[in-house]
């Protein structure tokens, strides 16, 4: 392993650590550094998401009452930035209630599973050049796989509570889940395609090497995976499973306390671990334009991170929700074949590339212009082939009348 | 294939977050599409109208206070109107100002509230909720300063109006009527061109007038149909025959129509404020009444546009302190009737918008 300077350099945390580990290595059994290494690694994943969730959720709530014209939280500390672990200790003290008829060990199961699966994708995502806790070959293949781990515990949730509402809500999760898994994974093939590796270190290293960031050469890719990742942390613009409006709170109505408390962190973890993904691979990790060197990278790319999720909360503040038939919709006649032409084009340039040895700072501006062109086109044109352009018949005005009596019904406006 | 499927039946409420209170709707599903509903009222019967009939016709104003916690002012009106009818008294032009400016007021506030949780209904996170209670807390302010009370307002009385207005209030409710055009603009940025909430709400819970008229529904439900009809023109009341307004109505009688007539409907009740400030007239504001009053025998019906519909109030005098008969003709239970038929075959999402649309407050459906 190579580091880039002493143990006590925070431009890379990873460095004690590294450091630390040859120590161990030196003056131990060969297991120990390997053991040591996995515990300590998921130690410190485990504490930052959890750090990140109480300030994050802090930042939530106060952005959304900025949104909402109201204040927010501001009774516990300073701005109310305690209100977090007011919550916290709250959902830890309150009774954990398990009603009469459900499936005890799938009831008590699910929450502990559903929040692993966000926590595994971080072993994958590098914060800086070394600091990854697994640097596999085949990181992206890795994430696709432990994503779609995420419907197992929410079916368990839904199906044991023996509540129709959780039942419901389990049925739309999976539904949803495993049709936009589709969508997700044809987006980051264009990725895979362009860097020509699934290592996620190589990704960002490609992108700093060819000094762009990928979100450049795939927008459509970047805009099919966030949307397909917005789905799957089930966060209010595409929360069907939870709708809370319809069928009460979906999948976790029989859960409360900290039982209730796992899921909710566990839709924080997820939303995390696709903030996450999006920088890693489409807005170049921890790299930015050099300023890595002046600027640790996990600084830099956990920037990124929350910026994205920034998104989320505002999208939250905003859009309502999509009925389950609509979004399913959206995911097979909309995004999947976009995401497959999309995956055409960018084996297509690659191919233009390789081919004939062009230069990658002469190519690769016409194909990021190129493929702006050809996102903006491909949305316009398919939404207007759905029928989905802008309906003919839409007043954003009542018809207004002086006179009674009569009937309007049916008049086309 | 074919699947053996059967169909299981879902409560919504009387415990459930979208159901305005404790309304029961009793779906039967297949999948998710509905092949039967079945609505269940009475988790709040408080018996207001047999109570009445043990009170004084004064002491009967506060009950109607309760009946649509969210419009009080303007059942305060049917009432008084009704007593006033039966009893022959006319009110001043001061006082019929008044009641006017402050049925309006409670408008705009129902109607906030009406599209607000619509639109919580088809999923946004509070938000259009939030903002059209920043209004509808000035509206509450200006009630506050008038009646002292915000909510049960128990502000219209027999022969007029509780009290005059305090010399702070104009001031207040001119700029409160300046400000709320351009409100009403950001709450149509946020949710009228909205694709989402046009793909959710068109064509979906549609009344048709024929349905809409035979189940003698009113207010936005009924014009949301496309049938132009407002008691506030059909009948006009108060001054509301000196004011010009226009009625907005639907052509397709979906969730979205209703949604669009309230949202003109604020914009109406804005023009008619802004007239009527501008007219208010000098002189007493109320005549002076007995307190134990004794209408002579006789029955007498007075209907009103409530923001929800026709509010009617039917009283029956013998002759003594009390009512004989005190009956109340409420908009959001007869709204409520066709509710089975606009949600036959929609799925349980779009049930619940349509029940959003109807806007009901189970004060007033269970009485």
């Amino acid at each position: 392993m190579v580091f880039l300077a002493e143990w006590w350099d925070l431009r890379d945390l990873g460095n004690g650590v590294g450091a630390f580990l040859e120590w161990l290595g030196d003056h131990g059994p060969d297991w120990l550094p390997y053991t040591v290494s996995a515990i300590v690694g998921s130690i410190t994943l485990l504490v930052f998401l959890l750090t990140s969730l109480l300030m994050v959720a802090w930042v939530e709530r106060r952005l959304l009452g900025r949104i909402q014209a109201r204040l927010g939280p501001n009774r516990v500390g300073p701005w109310g930035v305690f209100q977090s672990i007011a919550d916290a200790i709250k959902m830890l003290t309150k009774e954990a209630i398990t009603s009469a008829n459900v499936d005890r060990w799938v009831f008590w199961l699910a929450p502990i599973l559903v929040a692993v699966p966000a926590l595994v994708v971080f072993a994958v995502l590098p914060f800086n050049e070394g600091m990854v806790l697994a640097d596999l070959n085949v990181g992206v293949l890795f994430l696709v796989a432990i994503g779609s781990v995420t419907a197992i515990p929410i079916f368990m949730a839904g199906w044991s509570s023996n509540n129709k509402f959780s039942l419901m809500g389990a049925m739309r999760e999976v539904a949803m889940l495993i049709s936009y898994e589709i969508p997700q994974v044809l987006a980051l093939l264009g990725v895979v395609i362009f860097t020509n590796t699934m290592r996620m270190n190589g990704i960002v290293g490609w992108q700093d090497e060819h000094n762009t960031w990928l979100i450049f050469l795939q927008p459509l890719a970047v805009l099919i995976y966030f949307i397909a990742g917005a789905v799957e942390i089930n966060r209010t613009p595409t929360d069907i499973a939870e709708a809370e409006s319809e069928i009460v709170a979906g999948y976790h109505t029989e859960y409360s306390g900290i039982k209730f408390g796992m899921f909710w962190v566990g839709e924080y973890f997820a939303g995390f671990a696709i903030a996450a993904i999006v920088a890693t691979l489409y807005l170049g990790g921890w790299t930015l334009w050099g300023l890595e060197e002046w600027v640790p990278g996990w600084i830099i790319f956990l920037g990124k991170l929350y910026g994205l999720f920034w998104l989320f909360i505002w999208m939250r503040g905003t859009l309502p929700r999509l009925r389950i038939d609509q979004l399913m919709g959206f995911a097979w006649k909309f995004l999947l074949p976009l995401a497959l032409i999309n995956i055409f084009f960018a084996g297509l340039e690659v191919l233009l590339w390789q081919e004939n040895d062009l230069a990658a700072e002469a190519v690769l501006p016409g194909f990021a212009i190129a493929n702006l062109v050809l996102a903006v086109v491909l949305i316009v044109t398919w939404a207007q082939l759905l029928g989905r352009g802008r309906p003919q018949y839409r007043p954003t005005r009542a018809r207004l009348v002086k006179e009674l009596g009569a009937v309007v019904y049916g008049e086309e406006a | 294939m074919s699947m053996r499927t059967e169909p299981f039946v879902v409560n919504v409420g009387p415990q459930h977050p979208s159901t305005h209170g404790v309304f029961r709707l009793r779906l039967t599903l297949d999948g998710e599409k509905i092949i039967d509903a079945e609505m269940v009222v009475g988790y709040l019967h408080r018996s207001v109208e047999k109570l009445a009939e043990g009170r004084t016709y004064t002491q009967n104003i506060p009950f109607t206070d309760r009946l649509d916690y969210l419009s009080a002012m303007s059942n305060n009106l049917a009432y008084c109107m009704a007593v006033e009818k039966l009893v022959g008294i006319e009110v001043p032009e001061r006082g019929q100002f008044l009641r006017v400016i402050m049925a309006e007021f409670q408008r705009i506030a129902n109607h906030a509230m009406a599209i607000g949780s619509f639109a919580g209904e088809c999923g946004v996170w509070f938000t259009p909720l939030m903002w059209m209670f920043r209004e509808r807390e000035k509206i509450l302010d200006l009630f506050e300063m008038t009646c002292g009370a915000r909510l049960t307002t128990n502000y219209v009385r027999i022969g007029g109006v509780s009290f005059d207005i305090p010399p702070e209030f104009m001031p207040a409710a001119k700029a409160l009527v300046k400000e709320l055009p351009e409100r009403i603009a950001e709450y149509e940025a946020l949710l009228l061109e909205n694709e989402i909430i046009v793909v959710r709400s068109r064509d979906v819970g549609v009344l048709p007038p024929e349905l809409a008229i035979a189940a003698s529904t009113s207010g936005p439900v009924l014009r949301g149909s496309g049938v132009m009809w407002d008691i506030r023109k059909a009948d006009p009341y108060a001054v509301y025959d000196r004011l010009d307004f226009d009625i907005p109505v639907g052509t397709r009688g979906d969730c979205y129509d209703r949604f669009l007539v309230r949202m003109e409907e604020l914009r109406q009740s804005v023009r008619i404020l802004e007239q009527a400030l501008d007219m208010l007239p000098g002189g007493p504001a109320s005549v002076e009444v007995p307190l134990a009053l004794r209408p002579p025998v006789g029955e007498a019906y007075a209907r009103i546009e409530a923001p929800k519909g026709e509010l009617g109030f039917y009283l029956v005098s013998d002759g003594s302190p009390h009512p004989q008969r005190f009956h109340i003709r409420s908009p959001s239970y007869i709204n409520l009737t066709p509710l089975r038929d606009m949600v036959l075959g929609l799925t349980v999402p779009d049930a619940i918008i349509t029940l959003g649309s109807i806007d009901i407050v189970l004060g007033e459906v269970d009485r």
